[in-house]
């Protein structure tokens, strides 16, 4: 039996040019009154994807889901939906459900009515219903609790109804509004893996809505960052994390050292930067920026090096400093080195062995380096 | 100064006195209407004869019926009415004029009874209706919508509105969205707005004298004309039963109001318990 890894990996059908997208968004403005919500977007969103909307609130990404839902019609533009437009199409009659932030339960009615409802509104047969209730009860793992009602629910429960409730029809998109964002830390991971799961097993596409950068990474197969109602990047989270497009991104998701800088020299994927300070940045992945360009170099704090001693290839890619500030959190440490302009540069280490061999302490002297290809050169 | 349990004596007279303040006419009015004698201000000793006479009165008996079904019709259609208001104005926020719709519809409940009595007259007579049973009703709900209209809206303020939309999500046309899930929800409060109308409906004299007519006297208009004659003991004997009727109401509807909240509170709490 193939793992779900492996299978997982093979999946990108985003990067098959001949592959029809399932959803479209073409062109879609949305306003209300002088606000545009979303402006002029275009996204393209895959068959039995998991696929993530990610922004701070009030960029576009609730809209954006909103109108896929058919709660809101675009200002301008189209949503396909395998090949048909929705324009004017009502929510009660499209082929996508929802599960709201908020669950969205109907607090007079049981569980089984909860899952019940759409199939009612469908008006099949009461025990296609029956039959259709249990197994997604079965699937839920809420088999107990038929009977209770959503007050007489721990909030894990009712998410769980508001999941079964919306994946009762069989839709052919699931839309999820901050699915877990009402469930606390420990519940929130498991139930990440688990919707996962579900989602491939059911064989649907996914579209979630998420302002929490780590439910995106771990559940999604490809994320949309947004900000102000545009799309800065969509990527696997890998490339997102990896290879961010822009400043926005790369500061967006996790912890990132910007240096603002110049491109000295350039030769093939190598470029040299003046960064701030008499830092001087060599590096393999210098994307499209020309000699000359003003960009930024970031990099994750976990690719650089802290030290006591000076590393032993010099002049490029390492530079002296203080620690200014450490925090030990058990699986790795975090330091703030305080570079001779005040610049806080953080770093990060694994703890990999119980005791360090190089123990370093507040206001330290201290060495920061980095390989060539720990970082990348962002022009936007 | 602190009586027993932390009450200090200034606190004792002062309850008593407003309690006796609110309920003493009351309590007299019970009373006499188990007096003997046929002298209202004189005590003959306990007797329950002045309600036997109240049930042979086909006069007050009469309009008892008039009343009741006056107070049914007017209290049911003024809660669909009130209701409806209501939504419009809880869910379209941003039509022209909702300020002076709104205003309109909350109007009547500041309005002298005088003032609203006199116009639907005016309106009555201007259009040919005969007054009567019909015009009763019409004037009732006039004056009950608002006050439906009020309780039923703010239920809807803490409403949530994402019920509906996962109603609509899940295929429910907007009028199967109404009937399955927002009336059900809001039900506590409608029920509340029609009793509201019923009870206002079943003791308005002013706008009742202003728009009814032969045949269809109202409980309150033939006791107060009654009373003009003098009163009479079996007119204490009615008033009382209009107390008992009312008060029974209001502490079945307090008593399930209070049971509701406690077995939600206490499935909450197991709920959370897991």
């Amino acid at each position: 039996m193939k793992s779900l890894g492996s299978i997982r990996r093979s999946f990108a059908p985003w990067n098959d040019p001949t592959a029809k997208p399932y959803i479209l968004f073409d062109g879609v403005t949305k306003r209300f009154g002088d606000f545009t919500a979303v402006d002029d977007l275009s996204l393209a969103i895959h068959e039995r994807e998991f696929f993530a909307l990610l922004g701070a609130s009030g960029c576009g990404k609730s809209t954006l889901l909103r109108m896929l839902a058919g709660f809101e019609e675009p200002t301008a533009g189209r949503i396909l939906l395998d090949g048909q437009d929705l324009r004017g199409i009502p929510p009660y009659r499209r082929p996508v459900n929802m599960m709201f932030q908020s669950y969205a339960l109907f607090p007079h009615m049981t569980v089984e009515k909860n899952i019940a409802f759409g199939l009612k509104q469908e008006g099949m047969p009461a025990a296609d219903i029956a039959k259709r209730v249990a197994e997604m009860l079965a699937l839920t793992k809420l088999e107990p609790f038929a009977r209770r009602k959503p007050h007489q629910l721990s909030g894990g429960q009712r998410q769980r109804v508001a999941l079964a409730r919306s994946l009762a029809k069989r839709p052919k998109v699931l839309l999820l509004d901050e699915p877990l964002g009402a469930l606390d830390k420990k519940l929130r991971e498991e139930t990440q893996f688990e919707l996962v799961d579900l989602q491939y097993e059911l064989g649907l596409t996914f579209v979630v809505v998420t302002h929490d950068q780590e439910e995106a990474m771990t559940m999604a197969d490809r994320i949309a960052i947004m900000d102000k109602g545009h799309i800065c990047q969509v990527a696997t989270p890998a490339e997102i994390y990896e290879a961010p497009s822009s400043r926005f991104v790369a500061s967006f998701v996790g912890n990132v050292n910007m240096f603002e800088g110049r491109i000295v020299s350039r030769r093939g994927g190598t470029a040299e930067i003046a960064g701030p300070d008499g830092l001087s940045i060599r590096t393999d992945n210098a994307g499209e920026a020309a000699e000359g360009a003003d960009v930024a170099f970031a990099i994750r704090p976990e690719k650089i090096r802290v030290s006591s001693q000076r590393p032993a290839e010099t002049g490029f890619n390492a530079i002296e400093g203080e620690i200014f500030d450490l925090g030990y959190l058990g699986d790795m440490t975090v330091y703030h080195v305080r570079l001779a302009d005040g610049r806080i540069v953080k770093a990060s280490a694994l703890n990999a062995a119980r005791t360090s061999t190089d123990p370093l302490t507040w206001h330290d002297r201290a060495w920061i380096s980095f390989a060539p290809d720990a970082g990348v050169v962002l022009t936007r | 100064m602190t009586g027993p349990g932390g009450w200090s004596r200034f606190n004792i007279v002062s309850i008593v006195l407003g309690f006796a303040f609110l309920y003493l006419p009351i309590v007299l009015l019970i009373i006499y209407s188990f007096n003997e004698s046929r002298l209202v201000t004189v005590w003959g000793g306990f007797s329950t004869k002045w309600y036997g006479e109240l049930f042979r009165n086909r006069g007050l008996m009469d309009a008892a019926w008039v009343t009741l079904r006056v107070a049914f019709l007017s209290a049911t259609a003024a809660t669909v009415l009130g209701t409806l208001a209501a939504i419009a104005l809880t869910r379209y926020t941003r039509f022209r004029g909702r300020i002076l719709f709104s205003g309109m519809v909350f109007a009547p409940l500041v309005m002298p009874e005088v003032i609203t009595g006199l116009s639907l007259l005016l309106l009555f007579v201007a259009i040919g209706l005969d007054r009567g049973f019909l015009t009763v009703t019409l004037a009732h709900i006039t004056f009950t919508m608002c006050f439906v209209a009020v309780v039923v809206q703010s239920r809807l303020l803490s409403f949530d509105r994402s019920l509906e939309e996962a109603a609509m999500d899940l295929g429910a046309t907007p009028a199967g969205t109404f009937f399955q899930v927002t009336l059900p929800v809001i039900a506590p409060a409608v029920v509340s707005g029609w009793m509201l109308a019923f009870t206002l409906s079943l003791d308005d004299l002013v706008i009742a004298s202003f728009t009814s007519g032969p045949g269809a006297t109202t409980l309150p208009m033939k006791i107060y004309s009654q009373v003009r004659l003098g009163v009479t003991p079996e007119i204490n004997a009615a008033c009382t039963l209009m107390i008992a009727v009312v008060a029974t109401v209001v502490l079945i509807a307090s008593v399930l109001n209070k049971r509701r909240e406690v077995q939600r509170q206490r499935d909450e709490q197991a709920a959370r318990r897991g």
